[in-house]
């Protein structure tokens, strides 16, 4: 790791000059578990580092009003245990207990959590290592250097959202669960603030896999906005991994339902750990709406997520796997009471 | 040890490691008494390779300032700077848990943390759990339990054991598992730790 400068910034606009006087090998960093780790694997190489984890007020959790509001640096433990989350919003609050340890969680931000890293081996590969870093080809950490993970070890890649560059999987849960809550991202940067739906905050790899995120230099992320629905009460976020806990996601499926009776009135279906991206499934959502939720119509629409799902040699499991698990979690989700 | 600073000149320090590289079959850590190894209000000297914050914080109780290489991180600044290793280093990199301390009373993995990003902050670590010579209730459970074959993870098993039953999260041993995932132990000893979790449950709760 090279040697770098470090800086506190104690409100988000001071964070924004910081970074625009030190330039783009700045970084902001909060809890640093995404970060800090990619620095060890000599991923990430910032020359100047910005603490944003002490700016006053950013970590407020606001549930009062029409909309839930989680400043940028809340850590995900106090977001997953805020009451009206864990109450009200089960798909949120389980979207964060299922992620990380608990250590992990009393340390990583809802809002940094938006832009962690894949876990993709040929991305991190020479683990402990910086002089690793290289062996293997990777269009995400060398752009233009080729992708390791097609034809190669690809238990663990993506079947939705690949490209020719990449086919690397999107990590979070969170962002899983935020997707399909229709959450809004609130961002600050040099060229003022914006705010961008969470759908619009992610990238396909297309050719350019090294870019992730829709964020402008210098940009930060300092809320995350929720509108307040009924669809909240019945909802739900599964997580199938290699073992039981402290995982990431083979295949995971957030999904929240409004319904009349034992009809389908309003379904919202995402999906962690099969697509390059926190992934949305409108034609799993359109089976299910407006008729009555058995167990076959849910396979059903887990099924219909992956129509266009384009596997490799180890990976298939996962269309099987993630049409079950959407499945499952929408038989869990309409159980729960409204 | 050339980073040890000593405001007694005419005292002779016997740390841990001192001890380990005499040989196990001393009796020097069996005769003499705990040296506290964290002085109050003590600045540590050393020279840093790369840029430097200063930090100002408190390890178990005692406070300490020091200036610190900014790609530090905690369990370097705690294993390095302040002779505290009782914090074990397993992966550094968050997944393996044997670095845990508490700070402001939550468990963090220490090798995930930035030193400079501990200012003003409370940390406590393994050696910070007893009182005096009295074990914390978790520590002597670990001991009652067999709930450790080589020890390695133990220190980060007990910190987040510890927090496991002051945060409600032991009330039965599925949450107990769940709680306590974050903590690998390669010897396999999980079915001791969950015992020792239940024990020591009932005495903190009393």
């Amino acid at each position: 790791m090279q040697a770098l400068s470090y800086s506190v910034a104690t409100s988000a606009e001071a964070a924004v000059a910081q970074f625009a006087e030190a330039g783009g090998l700045a970084r902001y960093i909060a809890g640093g578990t995404n970060l800090y780790d990619l620095m060890k694997l000599g991923i990430e190489r910032p020359i100047h580092l910005i603490d944003v984890s002490r700016i006053d007020g950013m970590d407020a959790i606001e549930t009062g009003g029409d909309v839930l509001r989680f400043g940028g640096r809340a850590l995900m433990t106090d977001v997953a245990y805020a009451p009206v989350v864990r109450e009200q919003y089960p798909v949120l609050s389980e979207s964060l207990l299922k992620a990380a340890s608990q250590q992990l969680r009393n340390m990583a931000t809802v809002g940094g959590n938006l832009l962690q890293r894949t876990r993709c081996m040929y991305f991190r590969n020479g683990a402990g290592s910086a002089s690793m870093v290289g062996v293997y080809p990777c269009n995400k950490r060398e752009p233009g250097s080729g992708c390791s993970a097609i034809g190669g070890l690809d238990r663990n890649q993506a079947v939705l959202g690949t490209s020719e560059a990449c086919t690397a999987v999107a990590p979070g849960d969170w962002p899983v669960a935020l997707m399909a809550m229709d959450a809004t991202i609130e961002l600050l940067g040099p060229e003022g603030s914006r705010i961008i739906p969470v759908a619009e905050f992610y990238r396909l790899p297309g050719e350019t896999p090294d870019r992730e995120f829709n964020l402008h230099p210098g940009e930060l992320v300092t809320a995350i906005t929720i509108r307040k629905t009924h669809a909240g009460l019945k909802s739900t976020y599964h997580k199938v991994r290699d073992r039981e806990s402290y995982a990431f996601a083979l295949a995971s499926a957030a999904v929240a339902l409004e319904m009349d009776g034992a009809t389908v009135r309003v379904a919202r279906i995402a999906l962690g750990g099969v697509a390059t991206t926190p992934w949305r499934s409108p034609a799993a959502e359109a089976l299910v709406v407006g008729s009555s939720l058995t167990p076959e119509r849910a396979l059903q629409a887990g099924r219909a997520a992956f129509t266009d799902a384009r596997s490799g040699e180890h990976n298939a499991y996962k269309i099987e796997l993630g049409a079950r698990v959407i499945a499952d979690a929408l038989i869990t989700a309409a159980e729960r009471r409204a | 040890m050339a980073d040890k600073t000593s405001d007694n000149p005419g005292s002779v320090e016997v740390t841990r490691r001192l001890v380990l590289a005499v040989g196990a079959g001393t009796a020097a850590a069996g005769i003499l008494p705990p040296v506290p190894r964290v002085k109050a209000q003590q600045t540590v000297t050393r020279v840093e390779p790369g840029q430097t914050v200063q930090v100002s914080a408190t390890v178990n109780g005692q406070p300490f300032t020091l200036e610190i290489d900014s790609r530090a991180s905690l369990l370097d600044l705690l294993r390095e700077r302040l002779d505290l290793t009782g914090t074990k280093k397993g992966c550094d990199h968050g997944q393996c848990g044997a670095c845990t301390v508490h700070l402001d009373g939550r468990p963090i993995s220490s090798c995930l943390t930035l030193a400079a990003k501990i200012e003003g902050r409370e940390i406590t670590t393994i050696e910070g759990l007893a009182s005096g010579s009295d074990l914390h209730p978790m520590q002597q459970a670990f001991i009652d339990n067999d709930a450790l074959q080589c020890g390695y993870c133990t220190p980060g098993q007990v910190m987040s054991a510890v927090a496991c039953v002051t945060g409600g999260h032991a009330s039965d041993p599925d949450a107990i598992r769940e709680f306590m995932s974050g903590n690998i132990c390669r010897c396999g000893a999980y079915v001791g730790i969950l015992a020792a979790i239940q024990q020591a449950a009932k005495v903190m709760e009393g």
